[in-house]
Order: C-alpha cells, then structure tokens, then sequence
C-alpha cells in the first residue's frame, strides 16, 4: 500500500514501456472516429483549455498570483512545486470549487469560461481526480460511474444491463479488470481512481485533472496508472498531472509547469530539462533569516526505535535531546505525521518501541503518552486541537483540568487566572478570555493550542505544521517560542513542509519518503536544495534522471 | 518524444470477488435464518404455532408494521429518521374512523383516502421542514411526534371511536383472505414490492442510497437532496396514514393514545431488517422481513406461554444483537480488506 513500497528507480519503468505501443494501437482502433492529435509531438493548434492571469487569495494568503498555463489535447502537463506552491488552488479553479478572484478560464474556442461549481466544471468537460476519490461505499462501481445520469430505457427505468455493459467497456478500454457489480466499499485508493476516470470517460472529459494520484499508491498501482494516462492521452484527452516525484513527471509528461509561492516560474516541454532544473525552480526563493544560534544539547529524552506500521512507515529510529529541535520534513503523505501520532500513541504501530526517558510508552495508549510528559499539537487546529465553540480560557485549561481542581471540583476563578496566565505568557491578542475560540485569528488559535499543552510543562513537545495558515509576524513568535522552549530543557519535534521554518528553527533534520527515513541533516549543513532533493528521492538517483524523454 | 507508459499488469485488481456483496446478502439470508430457527423451535415446543390460524394471525399483525416500515426504509435510507410514524398513524386511525360516525354508510374505499390524505399532510410538512428548512430530521420529527399527537388528543378529547359505529365490513378486514393468505398480508406484499422495484430502477430512488451513502459527494453529482429527502418524507407519511386505518380496523375501538411508542417497533424493525441506521444500504424488503421477525418473536413468546412482559425487553435484545453483529461484521470486512491491500500494494 501507500508509500512504502519501493518506488525503486525509474529506469525499471522506461526499460516496461516499449511494448505499450501496441496495446495503445489497439486503443485507438477501438476509437470510433475520436479526434486524434496530430502528433506526440508538441501538440499544433489551440489548447483545449488554458488559465489565463489566474490569481486567487485566501484572506493575506496569496495562492496563486498571475498563473497561466495551456492545456492540449493529447498532452500530459506536469505540474510541480512545493507544499503550498499554489497546486491545489489551481486544481480547485479547474474544478469550479473557488472562481478565481481575477484572470479567466478560455475553453478552446477561445470563448472565456465561467465554473459556477463542481456540476459545471463537468458540463464543460473538466474531470478532477482526487488524491482520495469519494465515491458512494454502499452502491455498486457501475452506478457509481454513472449516479445521477444511469442510462435509462422505457418508462424511464434504469436500464441496469446497459450500465453494467458500459461500465465494463470503459474499465476494458482503461485496460483494468473491475467488476462493475462489486460495491464501491472496500476499493483500494488506486482502484477508486479508476472508477473516477471511468466516470470521466463516461461524459467525455476533454480535461482530467489528476491531484498528486499516486501519492498513496504502491509502484504496480503507479504503473497502471501510467497505463491508464497514456491511454486517455492516446484518445486526445488533456492531462493534468499534478506529483511530487519527480521521476513521475519524467516518466510521462511532455510539458511540465513548476509553481513557486503562488507564481508559475517555469512551463515549457519537458524535452531538455533535469530533475535539477526543476528542484532549483521549485526552491529558489529567499531563505528567511535564521532564528538559529549554536548551543549543546542534552540527553536523549524521546527514543524511537524501529517503529513500523504496514503500508503506513517503516523502520522508523531518531532521538529527540532535551534543548533540541528536530525537524522532521518531507513531502505532504511521507508519512510524518503518521509517526508523529503513532509515537504520541494516537495510532497503532506493528513493531518497534517509544521511550520516554527510560519509560516505554505503552502503544496506542495517547494518555500513557501524556503522563510520561509528552505533549502533542496536531496539524489540524480547528479540527483536533481546539474545541472551536468552547472559551479561550477553557481551551487553554482543557488538558490541565486535573491540576486545577479543588477537592475534586473545578474552580472558576482558579480556571481564570490560569488561563489569562498563560495567554499573557504566549501573547495571544484576544478581546475577552470568555469569547469562543472561533472570534480568534488563525495565529491566535494556534497560539492558544500551545498554550493548552506548554501549561502542562512537558518534557517533550510534538508540533506539526505549527504555522500553517498564520501570518508571517505570528508566525515568528512561534518560531521564537519554540527555540525559546528547546533552550529550557524541552524536547521539541516540529514536523514541517515549510523549509525556510524547518531551516530557521530545527538543530538536525530528518527527511522522511514514503515511509522511510532517507536523510539526517545537521543544522550547518542543511539547505532547501538538499532538504528538497531528499524528499523527492533525486538524492539516491544518478543525475540527471534517465528517465528524460528521448 | 517518448512517453513511457506501462502496461497494466494484470490480474491483480481480482478483488475478493463480492465479499462485500455476500456478506450484504448475508444480512437478508440471517434474518430468514432466524425465522426459520424461531418457527422451527415455537413449532416443537407448541404444535399449535405452526398451525394455519397462527400464522395467518402473525401475517396479518406484522401487515401494518411491515407498511409502517417500509416508509421509514425509505427515510433512513437516506441518513435520516422518521420519529413521527406513531402519531400520524394514531391521529389517521381516529380522523378516518371517526367518519364512519359522522357519514353514515360512507364508502370504506373513500375512508382509506381520508387517512391517506391525513398522512400525505403530515407528511409534507415534515418534510418540508426537513428537507427545505435543512433541519435535523431527529429534532424536526420528535417534534411532529408530538404535535400531531396534541392535535390528535386535542380532535378525540376524552372521547373514544367505538365499534359499534364501525361497519362489520370495515372491522372484518384483517380476518378477510385470499386462497388462505391475508388481503392485508397481500396488498402489503404488493406495496413492499412495488417500493423495491421503485428504489432499484429509478434515478430517483437511487439517489435515496446515494444521498444516505455519502451526502457531500451526492450534492456534487448534482443530485437534488432536498427533493428526494422531501418525497421520502411525504411517502413515510402517506404509508402511515394508510396504516392508521388498518390500525383501525384491527382493534376497532380508538383512544388519543393509539399507536402509542410505535416509531420504536417501527424503528427496530427497519434496522433488525439489515438497514443500516446512517441510511446508504439496506432494502425494504429487509425491513418488512424485520417486521415479520419482530412480530413472529413476540407471538412465539407469547404460544410458547412467556409472560408478554418479557416481549419487550426480548425485542431490545435482539435490536442490539443485530446491530453490535452488524457492527463486528463491518469492522472484520475493513480489516480483512486493509490487509489483502498491503499484501497486494508492498
């Protein structure tokens, strides 16, 4: 499953691909009358769809600034960037989920094109593949091919036989056996995106979008994928292929898009390029000044080792020192978030140990995890880290209630000097302690969930994506506050997609892909380059990458 | 330029074939499996349960359950609930009872219109309220339990429908058959069969299981909620309605407090009959056979001369015997399927 399985290199997937030209031959002899490229070749003629001047902002948050790219039919266009580069916006804008706030869509007459939601991106002819399809788990995979638009027969009953028979046709021409009859419940990730560009095929989608596909993919699964996308690109179809892998990219794209902090810094065919000049488009920005100063560090206080969970991680061993932060970084769905929850023992684990100091956390048990002194921030504030309804000051003393009772009872006023305490010690901008959590800004909020666990004093603190969504200015005083709380003794491990933070505030860096450890990085020696490189698996292959088109 | 692409390998999409679907069919085959059990082992004890007049007897019972039931199949199915079946079928057994009273030799045709239209009425206001209001269906419809039953108690007062205004011809029905089978047995039969065929092959009724299934994606498949959840409304209301009168007729004599607590029955019927309670899969076949086994157990209790006191809280029992079973069985399928993928995907 996901992740772990061994991409491996990827001349493995150039050295498979000769003989698909046949079966692709076979493809296209099934096409009845389909309109063909004109070539492989950098397509001639008008794009079927382009964005023109995209740009979309998000509160102060600016996602995409300026972005333009071309779509052509009978093309594979790559997009990649970093985390939070601008991908998923523009994947929402194709889709019709957020209109852009100025520039145009132009379908390939050239008309300007207006998506007023998910309905009418598919009237248009647009198919987006997510990362985690949702399809309907209680009906079968033909019908969810066709909800809402099942072939009918007289009396406008749903013709059920022809469902199934199209439903079958269109798994045949994508060249993947799926029984259209089986429930959708109990797909594979890689099977559901089947269903989805199923579905796409059964309107004739001119445009699939495919969000980062094989993410969660094992390397057979990625290899039918490719299958299935040399197919569409063989019926003329356009192809967004929105990855991390840069090998990927390689493998089967003819044009590539690199974004950058919500700007396109490179497109052009892929013909000529190295995985080097994309990783240096991807990273080359302005590296934020360092927090960092030097210092010795302590003790190991939080010892991983060898942790695994299958299809999840993998052979996972580090120590965290009292005084240190250590970053633990990589690509969104590497896996570090999921070692981060198995160590604070909200997920299982199949093997492998966590200690704390020379205490052996007990598995899965995140109260055990508590009371040896750990502390942990989720990634996800408003779901997991705050109870958005609940006060500011009952926020703050949620995990500390225990400490804060007398004779057993909670004490209003105790509850009250605790929690003003401790927002005053964060400086967290507030108008009244009792107002919800949700009259906060995004750095506030996350600045009131560290309050919540740094009031327990923990030894060791787990922080992911502490910044996310959070203005610059907040988002130092985050930084300093976790500098400052490593130089007292604490234990820190920040997982972050954000390098120039990682490179700011983390003594060592760890990389993590797919599951495994692949990179640990000192302070001194670190770079976003480096740090990127790993990440994206280029670190281990010969460069430049064989798997550049011919 | 070359674009690599793979062939797929072959072969290893071969998913378990159906396992999902068995254990779905499963559900249907476990109710009929316990049945057949419970007839089997009342028959042993007292000969009499296997008898013609008993079954007929427990036909003719479950017939306006398994109505009740369907209706409520209907709106469970798409992750909502109906907790008002019980007034409305209380308040449409005195309204059309009542009119033997009031229009003498009025038609019985015209009688089972009234209490249609009485659920058809009640039906459209929940619903709208529902679906339109986007209220949750569990507060909107525990207040039409009682607003109904207020104006219920409001209409009969202290008063009472007797049966002596009742026609024979009326109170008669549930014991009237066709070559040995209930009428009531019958039309039920035909209702079940009529709402199945409707949820299988119309857009419309799919999109109930689409709806129950996943509502976020159902709205993105352009799927109009509001309607559909309306209309399930509107028909548990109408089959309600139509139930009241039989309800009348079966026990003749009409309080305020008629059908009383019957939304639970109803409830634990459709869910016992393998509809799953967050809507999305499940078949009104299945509820109207959980009507059946509700009915059976307590009519087996009550041959084999168990106290009827201990019918309810034997009912509750196998309410969650079969939803902790469902539950287990769900979780086993979500294991056995992650582990069949990480084999497959490493």
């Amino acid at each position: 499953m996901p992740g772990v399985s061994d991409q491996g290199n990827p001349n493995d997937r150039v050295g498979e691909a000769s003989n698909s030209s046949e079966r692709q031959a076979a493809l296209r002899a099934e096409q009845a009358g389909g309109e063909q490229p004109s070539s492989v070749q950098a397509p001639s003629g008008r794009p079927v769809l382009s964005v023109r001047d995209a740009t979309k902002a998000f509160g102060a948050v600016h996602a995409l600034q300026g972005v333009s790219i071309d779509l052509y039919g009978g093309e594979v266009h790559g997009v990649v960037g970093e985390n939070g580069a601008g991908k998923s916006t523009l994947v929402k804008i194709f889709g019709g989920v957020h209109p852009p706030d100025s520039g145009t869509l132009v379908d390939a007459d050239g008309h300007p094109l207006v998506l007023t939601g998910p309905a009418s991106a598919r009237d248009a002819g647009i198919a987006i593949i997510f990362q985690e399809p949702t399809l309907f788990p209680d009906i079968s995979v033909a019908e969810n091919v066709f909800i809402a638009r099942q072939p009918q027969r007289r009396g406008r009953r749903i013709d059920h036989r022809s469902m199934q028979r199209q439903t079958r046709a269109l798994f045949e021409r994508l060249g993947v056996p799926l029984d259209p009859d089986r429930v959708a419940r109990g797909l594979s990730i890689a099977e559901q995106q089947i269903v989805e560009i199923g579905k796409a095929l059964s309107f004739d989608a001119k445009v699939v979008v495919m969000d980062e596909p094989t993410a969660a993919l094992s390397a057979t699964e990625v290899a039918r994928l490719f299958g299935v996308v040399a197919s569409l690109r063989e019926d003329g179809v356009a192809v967004v292929f929105i990855s991390h892998r840069l090998e990927e990219v390689f493998a089967i794209c003819q044009r590539v898009t690199v974004l950058r902090d919500g700007r396109r810094v490179l497109s052009q065919p892929v013909a000529g390029l190295s995985a080097g000049d994309l990783v240096r488009a991807m990273v080359g920005r302005d590296i934020a000044a360092r927090v960092h100063e030097q210092h010795a560090p302590g003790a190991a206080v939080l010892r991983v080792a060898e942790l695994s969970r299958a299809g999840i991680f993998e052979n996972i061993s580090f120590d965290v020192h009292a005084g240190e932060v250590v970053a633990l970084a990589g690509l969104v769905g590497a896996g570090r978030s999921e070692v981060a929850r198995a160590a604070f023992g909200i997920d299982d684990y199949d093997s492998g140990s966590v200690h704390v100091g020379e205490r052996r956390l007990a598995k899965g048990v995140p109260i055990d995890a508590m009371r040896a002194g750990v502390a942990m921030v989720p990634e996800d504030r408003r779901q997991q880290g705050l109870v958005m309804d609940m006060s500011i000051e009952d926020n703050i003393a949620l995990a500390s209630l225990r400490a804060l009772t007398r004779h057993g009872l909670l004490v209003s006023s105790v509850e009250r000097k605790f929690a003003t305490d401790w927002a005053a010690r964060l400086q967290v901008k507030y108008s009244a302690i009792t107002n919800a959590a949700t009259s906060l800004s995004g750095g506030n909020q996350q600045k009131v969930v560290l309050a919540k666990w740094l009031s327990r004093e923990p030894a060791v603190i787990i922080v992911d994506e502490p910044t996310r969504g959070i203005d610059i200015a907040t988002k130092a005083e985050v930084h300093r506050l976790l500098v400052e709380l490593s130089r007292n003794g604490v234990a820190v491990l920040m997982i972050s997609s954000e390098l120039p933070e990682v490179l700011a505030v983390a003594d060592r860096i760890l990389v993590m892909r797919e599951g495994r450890l692949v990179a640990e990085l000192s302070h001194e020696e670190a770079s976003e380059e480096k740090i990127m490189a790993a990440a994206t698996g280029q670190a281990h292959l010969p460069a430049p990458v064989a798997a550049g088109p011919a | 330029m070359s674009a690599p692409a793979v062939p797929p390998p072959d072969g290893e999409l071969a998913s378990p074939r159906r396992l999902v679907d068995v254990v779905l069919r499963a559900r249907t085959f476990g109710i009929i499996a316990v049945l057949a059990v419970l007839v089997l082992v009342a028959g042993l004890i007292q000969s009499r349960f296997v008898g013609g007049g008993e079954i007929r007897f427990i036909l003719s019972q479950t017939s306006l359950y398994a109505l009740v039931a369907v209706g409520e199949a209907m709106v469970i199915l798409t992750r909502n609930v109906d907790l008002s079946v019980g007034s409305v079928v209380g308040l449409s057994a005195y309204v059309s009872a009542n009119m033997f009273g009031t229009h003498h030799g009025i038609s019985i045709v015209l009688v089972f219109l009234v209490g249609l239209g009485v659920g058809l009425a009640c039906g459209i206001v929940t619903g709208a309220i529902t679906a339109v209001g986007r209220v949750p269906s569990l507060v909107v419809t525990l207040a039409m339990l009682y607003i109904i039953r207020g104006i219920d108690t409001i209409i009969v007062g202290s008063g009472v429908v007797l049966a002596s205004t009742e026609p024979n011809s009326f109170l008669n029905i549930p014991q009237d058959t066709l070559v040995g089978i209930p009428d009531l047995a019958l039309a039920v039969a035909v209702v079940v069969a009529i709402a199945a065929y409707y949820l299988n092959t119309f857009r419309s009724g799919r999109d109930l299981y689409a709806i129950g299934s996943d509502p976020d994606a159902a709205r993105r498949a352009g799927i109009p909620i509001a309607k559909r959840v309306f209309t399930a409304f509107v028909i548990s209301g109408a089959l309600s309605g139509v139930a009241g009168v039989v309800w009348a007729a079966q026990y003749a004599t009409i309080e305020s407090t008629a059908a009383n607590g019957l939304e639970l029955q109803i409830i634990a019927a459709v869910v016992v009959g393998g509809v799953a309670i967050f809507g999305g899969s499940g078949s009104v076949v299945g509820a109207a056979l959980g009507a059946l086994l509700l009915q059976t157990i307590n009519s087996a209790l009550n041959v084999i001369g168990i106290s009827s006191i201990w019918t309810e809280a034997i009912s509750g029992l196998l309410l969650i015997t079969a939803i902790t079973l469902d539950r287990g069985i769900q979780l086993r399928l979500a294991a056995a399927l992650r582990k069949r993928r990480v084999r497959l995907g490493a």
